[in-house]
Formats: structure tokens, sequence, C-alpha cells
């Protein structure tokens, strides 16, 4: 490989090989993320299954704005800020609940239609004359600028800004009809629970980790080698409960993890474990398999099931594995400190072994428990502690580095090679770079 | 209900505490029965055992195994430095006592210490013990974490 020229950067921080530490670090800079980066992109805010009556709703912090998702009467999916249109107090404080027929500000009851529009204030006629009705504070609740509903799963953007759907995911959405297909009727279901973490570190590293297949190697050694050397006292006859089947795998070496190999889509998005992953060993039943070619024939199953990607990754919240049907859900709090969630799913008319599968998995690598999660989640730690020495600012990512990724934007590439990050790194700083409206002259 | 055996309970779940506060995770393994679990589930106190429902941990022996060899292996980089656990629990209140069997209740605050970091829970025990050899082993010890389903900061040892 010849040497690489460097470009011109985009964004002063982001270089081909490298991030500044300021994008970890900087409390300034994370407050412009929210609104230069984070409202212009597709962020995954719920799933239909979690509200499937008129009425029922969710809540949520989004990006530090408070969201309402609610299954209006038509039974389409609007998503609001969840705030009164009169003094500003949540409409409801409750995670999930079902809302009824309107909605009512417990303050001073003013209350909504289910799409949104005003319905009755109390003491109407002392607003007769007082300009409220042409108002913004006439107008109902505020709809989120964009709402996107994919095969269920249901995408909000903050900002009138920004890419439209389909040409900010293209492809990469192709994860999630992986896992839907999974269903011999197309339909998931959010179930079991969702596991929730709070980790002292900068959002960046956790979704930089989910894409390196490097570091279970030397990160999770202590514990796959307590799993192989526990196994290991057992019979080779001896059926290998689930557990171990989920863990073993993360005592593999490094060929192991460089040869799954990685794709990587344009806006920041990537599979990892195109040739195969630490999941492609679970058995399939074989009436479900009968079921699912009954539904989508023999070619398009054998390709739903032969596909079990380590992760993909929908830039920037969530990843996705087909097989566990298992999510993960990444929500930036502040500069150094990232809430985690590990969501599984239910593929209806699947077999009840495939949510257990689910369910283990995040329970055994995404717990707040999990043994696998805690050396990650100290070293995430450690990383932000270790950013902020003076000296050195910046983030190697030059493994694999190569000047064709610049006239790239699509590409198949080993799993080992740190493109998956710079990937994700171009469209962060080609985002934040991106005048917002108020700026143009 | 004798007293003699509700007093033996009372002192097995004390000791049990014990063993935890001092870090002597292999001696804790031995109180578990062959086929015993542990089990922190998500639903907290009002998720029932035939829920499909997840938990923070949902172990065998087999899984606390590993959990032990892990932590007394040395080499766990989230053990460096080390965690220490302080359990301080009410006096369990005995539910159900025989000679095969126990039922027990017990209130507790948990705090897990790490370097200059502190984890704080609270919750109850519920026990459900088996005598076995003459000796109290642990069928099932349920952890009802009064915040089960909040985002939490690693637990790395045992609530």
């Amino acid at each position: 490989m010849s040497a690489v020229p460097p470009t011109k950067p985009v964004h002063p921080l982001v270089q081909d090989s490298c991030v500044h530490r300021d994008l970890y670090t900087d409390a300034a800079l994370f407050e412009q993320e929210r609104h230069r980066f984070f409202a212009r992109s597709w962020l995954f805010a719920g799933h239909g299954s979690q509200i499937p009556a008129s009425g029922d709703f969710i809540t949520l912090d989004l990006s530090g704005q408070p969201v309402l998702l609610l299954r209006d009467a038509q039974g389409e999916i609007r998503a609001f800020f969840n705030r009164c249109a009169h003094k500003g107090s949540k409409l409801y404080t409750l995670a999930q609940g079902h809302a009824g027929k309107m909605l009512r500000c417990p303050y001073h009851a003013w209350s909504y239609r289910l799409d949104g529009k005003p319905l009755t204030v109390p003491l109407k006629e002392g607003y007769v004359g007082t300009g409220l009705d042409s108002s913004p504070s006439g107008q109902g609740l505020t709809l989120l600028p964009g709402v996107r509903v994919y095969r269920e799963f249901v995408f909000v953007r903050l900002s009138p800004e920004g890419m439209d759907f389909e040409a900010y995911f293209g492809d990469a959405l192709k994860a999630i009809d992986n896992m839907v297909e999974r269903s011999p009727v197309g339909r998931l279901e959010v179930a079991g629970g969702v596991l929730r973490n709070t980790i002292a570190c900068n959002w960046k590293m956790y979704l930089e980790n989910i894409n390196d297949a490097v570091h279970p190697v030397s990160s999770h050694e202590s514990a796959s080698s307590a799993a192989r050397q526990l196994w290991q006292g057992h019979g080779s006859d001896e059926p290998m409960p689930m557990a171990m089947e989920q863990m073993l795998p993360f005592a593999n070496g490094y060929e192991y993890f460089d040869r799954m190999g990685a794709r990587i889509h344009p806006q920041g998005h990537s599979l990892l474990g195109v040739n195969f992953s630490i999941h492609s060993a679970y058995a399939v039943p074989p009436d479900y398999q009968a079921a699912l070619e009954a539904s989508w024939g023999a070619e398009r199953t054998h390709e739903v099931l032969q596909r079990s990607p380590q992760n993909a990754v929908l830039y920037p919240s969530i990843a996705l594995k087909g097989s566990p049907l298992s999510m993960r859900v990444i929500r930036p709090v502040a500069v150094n400190r990232t809430v985690v969630e590990a969501w599984s799913f239910r593929a209806v008319g699947a077999p009840d072994l495939l949510l257990e599968r689910a369910m283990t998995y995040n329970r055994l690598v995404f717990s707040p428990m999990s043994v696998v999660a805690h050396d990650d989640v100290h070293l995430f730690e450690s990383i932000q502690d270790g950013l902020l020495a003076m000296g050195n600012p910046w983030v190697s990512l030059h493994r694999n580095l190569d000047a064709i990724e610049n006239a790239q934007s699509k590409a198949d590439t080993n799993s080992a090679n740190e493109w998956l990050m710079r990937n994700q790194y171009r469209a962060w700083a080609q985002t934040m770079a991106q005048p917002l409206a108020s700026e143009h002259a | 209900m004798s007293d003699v055996q509700a007093q033996s309970v009372r002192d097995f779940v004390a000791n049990e505490a014990r063993l935890l506060n001092r870090g002597r995770y292999q001696d804790w393994l031995g109180l578990f029965a062959s086929d015993g679990r542990y089990w922190v589930p998500l639903g907290g106190d009002v998720q029932h055992e035939s829920d499909v429902h997840n938990a923070l941990a949902n172990e065998d022996r087999l899984l606390l195994g590993l959990r032990v060899a892990r932590l007394l292996a040395g080499r766990a980089h989230s053990q460096q430095p080390a965690s220490r656990s302080a359990h301080v629990i009410q006096l369990p209140l005995v539910d159900q006592v025989d000679d095969h069997a126990a039922e027990v209740y017990t209130p507790f605050t948990y705090v897990e210490s790490r370097g200059e970091q502190q984890v704080w829970l609270a919750g109850h025990w519920c026990h459900r013990l088996r005598r076995e050899e003459g000796a109290w082993r642990i069928a099932l010890k349920r952890v009802n974490l009064l915040n089960a389903g909040a985002a939490h900061a690693a637990i790395q040892l045992f609530p």
C-alpha cells in the first residue's frame, strides 16, 4: 500500500486517519452536536408494537428533547414534542401508557385531539380577543418535523433540516428487513423488557466499539477464558447450554475476527460480520425454516437465515442483530454520559427459542451485571479520563487506511479495518460542517 | 415452625451476607444447591416466575462459577481496582420452614465500591432454601431491586 495523501478536512477535528479528543471530551462541542448533528439525523424513537392501540403512547428523552409517540385515532403513529402548548408541562410522565380518546394536560386541563390539534381549554370566554387562536400556543401540540415508520421501527428527525429518510439510510435498512423476515408473518414485537445501562463515557466510544472486531481478544479475555476453562471440564457429548454457546465464541482469535468481513454504507452506517459472526452457529429449528420458506420462498429464507451479522449500525442511534433478535439503542445524555439500552424482539409465528436467545444474549452481554460488559464499560470510562491527558490530542484510526476510501462511500472490506469508524466520523464531520439554515446569509 | 428451625434460617442468611461482604465468593458459591439459581429479575418484585421477562442476572451454578472464576483469576480489567461490597440486611423474616425447606424474606441495602466509585442499591431478598445432608442450601435466591429497570452503572458483584 502506498502512502495515503491527506485530504482537506471537512471539519478541523476529523482527519483522514484520526479524530481529535475534543469529539469525546468537549462539553461545548457536545451542545453543538445536539443542534447540528443529532437534530438533523434520523434517530430511532420506538417500535409500533409498544403502542398497538389508538391512544397508546410512550414518552422518551431524545437528545435532550422530550418526545411523545402516540397512535392516533386512524392508527397512524404520531410524534410530538412532549410539551403542553400552554405553559410547557409534559403531557405525560409515564414511560408508557394509554391516553384514551384525547390528550389532557394535568396542569390546567388544556386538551388535544390524538392528532395534536387543540380541543378545549377551561374558561374559554377569557380567551376571546386575546390572540391565542393565532399565536403558537393556540396551534396545539408541536409535531416533530420528521417521522418515518419503517416496518414498525419508528425513526424521527428533530429538525426540519437534514436528508430525507431514504437517502439517509439507503441499503442499510436491509438489516431491519432481515430481522422482520425472521418472522413467518413479517412481524416483530418488543418483548422481555429493556436492559438499561448508564456509562460515564461519550456516545462515540460505544458506537465505535460496536464496530471494533479487534477488542474482544484483549478486552474480553477474562470472561472468555473463564468460560473456556469451565466448559473444558464437560464431556464433548454433553449438550452445550445456550449461555455457553453464546459466550464461547468470544474466545476466538484475531484472525477469526478479521475474516468476518464488513460492509461500509454511506452516512456512517455499517455491517460487521458479512461472511459470518459469533452468532453463525446457532441451530435453526427445522419446522421454523419450513415456515419461513412457506412465506418467503426458499431462496429468500436462505438469504435471511445465513446472514447473522455481528452488528448492523444505523448511525448514530441503533445497532441491530438478526440472530439473536437484539437491538442496542444508544442515547447520548451528556458529553461524558451515555445510556445504552438492550431490547429483545419476538418474531411473531417463530419458535419461543428465538426470543429466549435474544433475552439470554442481552442478559449475558449487555446487562449492567454482564461480565462481558463490565470490561467494556471499564475501558470506555478509562478512555474518557485518559483522553484528558495533555500532549497527543489525537485518537488513531489508522488501521488499514487506504486512499480508495475517499472515492468510495460503499464497499466490502476486512472486519478489523478501522474504515468502519473513519466512515462514522466522515458522516459526522459532513453533518457538523453543513451550515444550519439560520447560518445562511 | 420451631424457633430452632427459624433461627437456623436467619443465621444462614446472615452468614451468607457475611461471606459476600468478606469477598469469600467460592465459599458463597458452595451455599447453592447443585440446581440452585441466583436471579435478579428486571421487573423487580412485580415480576412473576412464569413471566417471559428478562433479568439483570439469571444464573445457575455454571454461570455463577464463571463469574467467581473470573473475579478470582485476577485478570479482569474491570477489577483494577477491585470491587468490594456491603450488604446491610434487616432481620430475615422466615415465612415458612420445616425439616426440608424454608422461605425467607430479607430487606437489604447494598453498597458496591470500587476506587472512587460507589453504587448504592436497595431491595429485598427472597430465599428458597432446601435441606441437603443436614445443611441449608439455596434452591433460589431472588433479588428484587427497587429500581431494577433503571439505567444502572456496572454492578460487578452480587447484590
